[in-house]
This record gives C-alpha cells, structure tokens and sequence, in this order.
C-alpha cells in the first residue's frame, strides 16, 4: 500500500517553533553574536572571529577548570552508580518497607537546588552546623571554607545525599522488571549471588542505568547551583567547575565575548556526549531484546 | 534419574490455611516412576503449577513430604534437588552466548572442559541449536530462545527429573509441533523421568505416557490418555478432554437401562440403582444419527471442520454435540441418534460409576 504524504502537518508544529525560536533561538543568537564579535560599549562590534575560541582553548583557567569538573563528574559517577545499585538491590520488593523507602528515597529528589547548599551550608558550618561543629569536636580538623580538600568532600557528598536516590531508583525500577522465572532458573542452574547479579539483574538494568549514567553525567556536569551556595567556588578556586568559572567570567568581569564562545564550547561537548550516550542506547536496543 | 514419591502432599499459601477451600493443592498421595513421560493438565489456577514448584523445591510444601527415590527432600531447597526446570516464557541469560548457556548450569557444578564442551555438542544438535551456539541469546527469537531453555534443562545428564512448566506458550503453533515431537524423542533417548504441565490437551495427550489431570487443586485422574478419553473418571474429566468434550444427560439408570425424559437407552453394563444425581456421558464421535430407533433431536447448527462435521442438536432440551465423520451418511431425514452402548459412561454426583459388565 502505498503512503499518502501529507507534509501539512508540519504547520502543526509550528507555534512549538515559534516558541522555541523567542524561548532559545534568539537568546542563543546574541550569545553566537558575542562569541565572534569584540566591543568596547555602545552597541558597537567588531568581528574577532575564532578568536575568542582560540583564546579560550588556550586558557590555562579554563583548563584548571575543565579538569576539576571532570574530576568531580568522575568521582560522583563512581560513588552514585554503585551505591545506587546495591541500595536498589537491597531494597525490600513489595509491602509497607517497600513503600516507605520509595518514598523516602525521593525526598532528596524533591528539594529546590538552592535549598540543598543552604542545608548543606549550615549543616557543615563550624560554628553553628551539626556537622561541622560534631567534627570540630571529635578532633577532626574540618573546615570547608578554608581547606580546599574538606570542600571536595563537603561537595561530593551534598551530591552524594541530593542524587543517589535517582540511580537507585531507576535501577529498582529495572529490577522489578525482572520475573520471578528469572531467579528461580538461576537457583536451578546454581548460580551464585555474583553470576545473578553479573548475568541477570545487571543485563535487565543496563537501559535504565545507562538513563541514570546520562542524567547524572550531565548534571554533574553543568553543576552550579549547590556549590555556588555552599563554597561560591572556593577556597581560592579548588571548587571554581565550569558553569561557576563561566558566571564568574561574563557576569563578574564582564568578558562577554570569551564567556560567549566558551558556553558555546560547553554546550556542544555537552551535546556531544549526550549524542554519543543515546547512539550506544539506539543501536544496544536495536540489537537487544524482543 | 530418580522415583518422585509425594506422600500426603498439600499446600495452601495462606498462613493458617484450615478452610479446604484455602489450599491450592488438596492431598495427594502418587509416585512417578522413574523414566516416565507425565503430563499434568488442567485448567489455569488448578495447582498445577503450585504441584510442579513444589517437586523443584521452589516452593516448600505446608503439608506432606517429597521424597526422590526414597530420600526425604522437602527441606531442600531448588538448587540442592538436582532438578531441571523449564518455564512458561523462555528464560536465557542475555549477555551470554547460546553456547555459554547451555554450559552454565554445568559449570556451575563443576565439570570439566572437555566434559561440558562434549555435553553441549550433544544437547545442541539434538534440538538444533548447532548453528547459532556462538550467537549472543540476546536478540533471537522466542522459539530460539525457548530451545535454549530447554536445552539448559537437559545439558545435566544426572538431574532426577525434567519439570517444564508450560513450555510452549509463546511458540508459534507451526513450530509448536515440531518441538512437542522433539521433547519426545529427547525423552525417548536420554530417558529422564519428564513432567510437562500444560492446560493443552493436545499437548498432554501427545507428549505423555500418563495423564494427571487436575481440577481446583486436586487430582481428578490419573492415566492413560486413551482412559481419560474412553473412561473420564469425573465428568470434569469428560468436559476437558476431548474437541469437543463428552456430551452430558441428565438420565435415571435402572440395571442397564438408563432412561432420558420417558425413553429407554441401552447400557454396555448393568449399574443396578445408583442413587444421586445421575447422568448418562457419551462422547460426541460415539454418537450416531439414525432415521428412526433411536432420540429424536432437532438440529441448531453444523460447524463444518473438512474432515468431520459437528453437529449442534437439542435433545428434549438440554445441548448435544454429535460427530459426523467425512463420507457418513447424513440427511434431512436422519432426525434421531443413537448412542453406542459401550462408550456410554454413567456418572452419579459428577463421579463416574463402574458398571458389571455382563
């Protein structure tokens, strides 16, 4: 049977462009605007074309940058995948218990960004947080304001606390997928605690870990908020990721072109990553499971 | 291989299940013999499949003991039993290559290389699985991926016995014949002692040797598949088994007489008085029509299947089914039937009485 084409139904789409285009398009036009032009004020340009880029591909504190937020992404992708697992694993499967850890576990989830720093502000402040007071007075000598080291932690684990719970709850969505048929072959075959986890309950969950990797990748990736609040990118700059560096850049010194191009280099390795993440989705899915 | 003896056998999943009606499995009492080809019918949530976990030791009896030849093992637990167990939808491990599969439960146990590569071989060619055993089993087809699971039940060649729970549900009904005759001849050559739980008639009746056919948790019969046919003891029985199944009248028996709304029918047996609520059952293919001597009917409907024909009649109101087979002579005239006295069974209280012969 042949196919009737119809392109009207694109018009449909367009008030969604037309939204698009005042919501994004336009605003990411005078952000392309600044990246390829110099000016001094009164609305005069010059064109500096790649300039700016070479500038920033070059820039020493980008780079410091780029590799403290590489760090910081690759430190709590380790720590929150696996803890998110085996608390996924260990989650009981159904009843009340089951019930009241779902809902506890998404508490975190629910807390405006700027609320987690403000928690974690005070909860680790020397003197008047139950934190940072509790170390001080066990001896520990913590101090997130003046120790870069202590800020690392301080800030790993408010991630720790905030994201955890989307990885464990994305993988225990995957483990209820799993039939009883499942685990009862397994203890058939005799298999072990291990090869269940490697052969079956890993398998099942890969698509949706594969979701929670992406998610938290990104979103440790474009951090800003909770430290902005808790270390404002200090001490010194030990906590400075991307996004602080790039605020501190257009809206502190108000260098808009090099901040220009550099958001435009930040959202398209962004892009690049979540493109790459989606291929290993589609073609895994393409070759998996009817 | 082993004998399965279930001694005093039931199970109730409620907690303190005292009720009849809260067990899934009411007391059973049967030895499987060892090398034998049983089938468990029914219809869904009779127990079957509560019957068939509780052998592998997935679940553990609230009553009873399982003992295989003789050993006491209700305590188990599924991976101590040495059993094989294939289920409903095909169970493989995704990541692993068909080969892997088959493998796996071997070495689990420990086997040598050689021994398992030897092992393998053997079970792929038999279900014809040779051609894709370095395959991933992720992506293959329900069929294929079912051949795995069953090829994983029968790669251990010292289990006690090869439980399949509904084994062909998801398989096309061209290859479902296929496979069926393959799990039979799979049983013929390795011998293991093989219990196949379906709610397919067909499936049971082909594959066994005996028939255990279950109704609401209990054991209506066990036998033969030619003596659920010919001799249901349960008029359950005579309903399930049988396309379409045994026709049932209401009918008083006197010696071997039974009589329907005033006529008398001819019995194959003197039954003397029973009491209770007595039927006559007569399957449909023993059922002929006649232009006079035997009950009149009226004709509803006829469903033409080629090779036979059903004939949808009323017998003093109550539904008759009656099998014409191809080439039979049967016209507008033939206004009567006439049942074969010997397949006429006669059921008191749903039971099935036995009759003297003369």
């Amino acid at each position: 049977m042949a196919k009737i084409q119809n392109n009207k139904a694109w018009l449909l789409v367009l008030p969604v462009l037309v939204l698009v285009a005042f919501s994004a398009v336009i605003p990411l036009m005078t952000v392309v605007n600044y990246a390829f032009n110099d000016t001094f004020g009164n609305n005069q340009f010059f064109w500096n074309g790649l300039g700016w880029f070479e500038e920033m591909v070059r820039s020493e504190r980008l780079h410091a940058a780029l590799g403290r937020q590489i760090l910081f992404s690759g430190i709590i992708l380790a720590i929150e995948v696996p803890l998110g697992i085996f608390i996924a694993l260990n989650m009981p499967k159904r009843g009340f218990w089951a019930s009241l850890c779902l809902v506890l576990m998404a508490l975190p989830l629910l807390i405006p960004f700027n609320v987690v720093g403000t928690i974690w502000q005070i909860f680790c402040r020397i003197d008047i947080g139950l934190l940072g007071r509790g170390m001080t007075a066990l001896g520990v000598d913590y101090n997130y304001t003046n120790d870069a080291f202590d800020a690392w932690v301080t800030l790993i684990v408010m991630d720790v606390w905030h994201w955890t719970s989307l990885v464990a709850l994305l993988c225990y969505a995957g483990l209820q997928s799993i039939p009883d048929a499942y685990y009862q072959a397994a203890r058939i075959d005799q298999a072990n605690r291990w090869d269940i986890f490697r052969y079956i309950e890993l398998p099942k969950m890969s698509g949706v870990l594969l979701i929670a990797v992406l998610l938290r990748f990104i979103d440790s990736f474009m951090i800003y908020t909770e430290p902005f609040v808790v270390t404002g990118g200090g001490p010194g700059n030990s906590t400075t990721f991307l996004s602080i560096d790039l605020v501190k850049m257009a809206i502190g010194q108000f260098d808009l072109g090099p901040a220009a191009a550099f958001s435009l280099m930040y959202f398209l390795v962004i892009l690049l990553i979540s493109w790459v993440f989606y291929t290993v989705m589609v073609t895994r899915d393409a070759g998996g499971d009817s | 291989m082993a004998q399965i003896t279930l001694s005093n056998l039931a199970h109730t999943y409620a907690p303190s299940g005292e009720q009849e009606s809260d067990f899934a499995l009411k007391t059973l009492n049967h030895v499987w013999q060892e090398g034998g080809a049983y089938a468990l019918l029914g219809p869904s949530g009779c127990g079957k499949t509560t019957l068939l976990n509780i052998i592998s030791g997935l679940i553990m009896p609230s009553h009873g003991r399982v003992l295989f030849d003789g050993t006491d093992v209700t305590d188990l637990p599924a991976e101590k039993r040495n059993i094989a167990q294939v289920f409903q939808f095909p169970v493989v491990y995704d990541t692993m290559s068909v080969r892997e599969n088959l493998s796996f439960p071997l070495k689990n146990r420990g086997l040598a290389g050689a021994q398992i590569q030897a092992r393998v071989a053997l079970i792929a060619e038999m279900i014809g699985l040779e051609d894709i055993l370095d395959q991933k089993a992720r992506g293959l087809t329900a069929d294929a991926k079912q051949k795995i699971s069953l090829g994983r039940g029968m790669v251990r060649e010292s289990v006690n016995a090869i439980l399949l729970d509904e084994p062909l549900t998801v398989i096309d009904p061209q290859l479902k014949w296929e496979l069926r005759t393959q799990l039979k001849s799979l049983h013929r050559e390795l011998g293991h002692t093989v219990i196949y739980v379906t709610h397919d008639q067909v499936e049971a009746l082909t594959f066994a040797d005996t028939v255990v056919m279950m109704h609401e948790g209990r054991v209506l019969q066990m036998g033969t598949p030619e003596s659920l046919f010919e001799t249901p003891k349960h008029t359950f029985v005579g309903h399930f088994i049988g396309s379409p199944g045994m026709n049932f009248l209401d009918a008083s028996i006197e010696g071997n007489h039974a009589v329907i709304s005033g006529q008398p029918v001819p019995l194959g047996a003197n039954y003397r008085n029973p009491c209770g609520h007595t039927q006559i059952g007569i399957r449909p293919e023993y059922v002929q029509f006649t232009a006079d001597g035997g009950l009149p009917v009226v004709v509803r409907h006829i469903e033409d299947l080629g090779h036979r024909r059903i004939v949808h009649a009323e017998l003093e109101r109550s539904p008759i089914l009656v099998s014409v087979p191809e080439g039979c002579p049967f016209d507008s005239t033939m206004t009567q039937v006439r049942f074969i006295p010997e397949k006429i069974n006669v059921f008191t209280n749903s039971w099935r009485v036995e009759g003297e012969t003369f």
